[in-house]
């Protein structure tokens, strides 16, 4: 199938001379949550930025639905929704008629059905006639996702929209965003909270310095770089590994009470039980055991601290 | 032609002017009442008539131009101004417009307020002074080319503005001289040969002539000079902001 979104060879270099994007290229499936991820200054905004026809890029190009973005901006842009980092809001307009403009913007005919949808689906409506300066960060925060749903995007860009919002809200957030994905809309969020890639994402990219490191699955990129852990809590106390053992990962805590065998999600499955018939050999005994798979998390650290 | 699009901005900003509607119908009318009272009463009890026109209603036109140009620069700067400052320009960036929509949306929002507010110096003023105009067709065209394009002009100058100082100081520094040096309260003929030609560069010279034209039937230029000098302007505003969203000049980066 047809790419909703793909960029071929996608650079920015803004005018101070920072080479903020370096030759991105990119597809998106339609349908698919993708998670972008990378530390500050990594260019996730950027990338956003040049898609949604706010940032010129410096190479490339970039299609979406098929359009190219720049010759044939009208189509290609009337799928795309954005929802920008920075909260920027008509302070002085009520909730509603800064939710009619945008649909208006992006060439829709007023709908007051959908816009009332799309309020009550962010638990705006009853905010519908504040004005904007009035309302809460995180309620601002959910005016700038409505603003972008209100013109029925087919692709939806979230960049960090749960920066500052509430837990609680946090997951509500996450139910509007499946409830988008269940109705075909393609979604690109970036995020500094991993464990919300790791909730929400079918993939992940990972940018660092302006360069797209890494595209994959989000199971994939578990099993391959996530990090197991088996630790046996030991009946007695040993002073050492054992030789029978030497040849596994072992770690051994310093009361001697915890051994941790650890091995990647790469390895045979299976190479669990020769180890613990090799424990049984040994005559070692453990009155417990505890698995731990490594987090998204700890495998993005390890990526992005990781010299290029 | 993304139809919507233009609907939704005019709409939006014509709520945002009815909001200040009160303090921009205020400042007009005042400054009006106060230019009859100074020119029109004090100096006026001296000069009595210009032509065979009263001096009071001699300043009408170009006393509405004052208005026109002053309001239509600094509504259309603003409009445009002010979601660049604040950051929602990103919207109207990322929507599927042309510079053409753009710009009617915020332009037409612009001038109609413009067109209203001028129509209500108008009223004020025929309180003070006995009016006729001569011809009411063209001076409503007058009216309403000169707003579109001084919004025009106010567009680029609040695309242009990096601070809030750049977006008053070209109304502060060009405007308002040209306008006062434009013959709005008086005829240029009255002026010495040398500064009546030198007149003839001010383009406001043009626009109040050909204004008053449409009152009294009579001007200082010719008229279709007039009109066509205000096209060429209005054309150069439009091409610049053609210019401007081709580039994405302080828009886009
Ligand atoms: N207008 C600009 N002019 C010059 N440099 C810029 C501009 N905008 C961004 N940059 C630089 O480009 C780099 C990428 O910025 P970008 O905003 O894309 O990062 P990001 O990944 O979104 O970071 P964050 O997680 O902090 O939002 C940064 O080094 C930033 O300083
Ligand atoms: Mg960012």
């Amino acid at each position: 199938m047809q790419p909703i979104l793909s960029l071929r060879g996608v650079s920015k270099t803004y005018a101070t001379g920072h080479a903020a994007l370096k030759d991105v290229s990119l597809e998106i499936a339609r349908g698919e949550i993708f998670a972008l991820l990378g530390p500050n200054g990594a260019g996730k905004t950027t990338l956003i930025s040049i898609i949604c026809g706010l940032v010129t890029p410096t190479a490339g190009t970039i299609a979406a639905g098929g359009h190219d973005i720049i010759r044939d901006y009208r189509a290609a842009r009337s799928l795309i929704g954005l929802v920008p980092q920075e909260l920027t809001t008509d302070a002085f307009e009520t909730v509603r008629a800064t939710v009619r403009l945008s649909r208006g913007l992006f060439g829709k005919a007023p709908a007051e059905a959908h816009v009332e949808k799309v309020l009550r689906d962010l638990s705006l409506w009853e905010k519908r006639d504040s004005r904007i300066m009035t309302l809460s960060g995180g309620m601002k925060r959910r005016v700038m996702i409505a603003k972008a749903l209100s013109h029925e995007p087919q692709i939806l860009f979230l960049d960090e929209p749960t920066a500052g919002v509430d837990v609680e809200l946090r997951r509500d957030m996450w139910r509007v965003i499946r409830d988008l994905r269940d109705n075909g809309v393609t979604i690109i969020l970036t995020t500094h909270y991993l464990e919300e890639a790791e909730e929400m994402a079918d993939r992940i990219g990972v940018i660092r310095n302006g360069e797209l490191i890494l595209v994959e699955r989000k199971e994939d990129l578990m099993r391959t770089l996530g990090r197991k852990e088996l630790a046996l809590q030991l009946a007695a106390p040993l002073a050492e590994i054992p030789a029978a053992l030497a040849r596994y990962p072992l770690a051994l805590s310093p009361d001697g009470r915890r051994l941790v065998y650890t091995y990647t999600g790469t390895g045979d499955p299976t190479s669990i039980s020769p180890f613990l018939q090799d424990v049984a050999a040994a005559g070692i005994a453990f009155t417990d055991l505890d698995t731990e798979q490594s987090s998204l998390e700890e495998i993005f650290v390890r990526l992005v601290r990781a010299d290029a | 032609m993304n139809l919507h699009a233009i609907r939704a901005i005019y709409l939006f900003e014509m709520a945002r002017m009815r909001r200040t509607l009160l303090q921009s119908i205020v400042s007009p009318v005042l400054s009006t009442s106060l230019y009859f009272v100074v020119f029109g009463s004090a100096i006026g009890g001296h000069m009595r008539q210009i032509g065979d026109v009263s001096y009071g209603a001699f300043i009408v036109p170009g006393l509405i131009m004052l208005s026109l140009l002053t309001q239509s620069i600094a509504n259309a700067s603003f409009a445009i101004y002010f979601p660049r400052f604040v950051g929602t320009i990103y919207e109207i960036l990322s929507a599927p417009l042309s510079a053409l929509e753009i710009v009617t949306g915020y332009v037409g929002a612009a001038a109609t307020k413009s067109i209203i507010l001028g129509l209500i110096t108008l009223a004020v003023a025929s309180v003070f002074v006995d009016l006729r105009i001569e011809h009411p067709v063209w001076m409503l065209a007058f009216l309403v080319l000169t707003a579109i394009t001084f919004s025009l002009f106010g567009f680029v100058i609040g695309i242009w503005a990096d601070s809030f100082e750049k977006l008053q100081m070209i109304p502060m520094l060009i405007v308002t001289p040209l306008t006062f040096l434009g013959g709005s309260f008086y005829s240029i003929d009255m002026l010495p040969p040398f500064w009546r030609a030198v007149s003839l560069f001010n383009p406001v010279v043009y626009l109040v002539s050909c204004f008053r034209w449409s009152f009294f039937g009579t001007s200082d230029v010719n008229v279709g000079l007039s009109v066509a000098m205000t096209l060429i302007f209005l054309l150069l505003c439009l091409g610049a902001v053609v210019w401007i969203f081709k580039t994405g000049y302080r828009m886009k980066t």
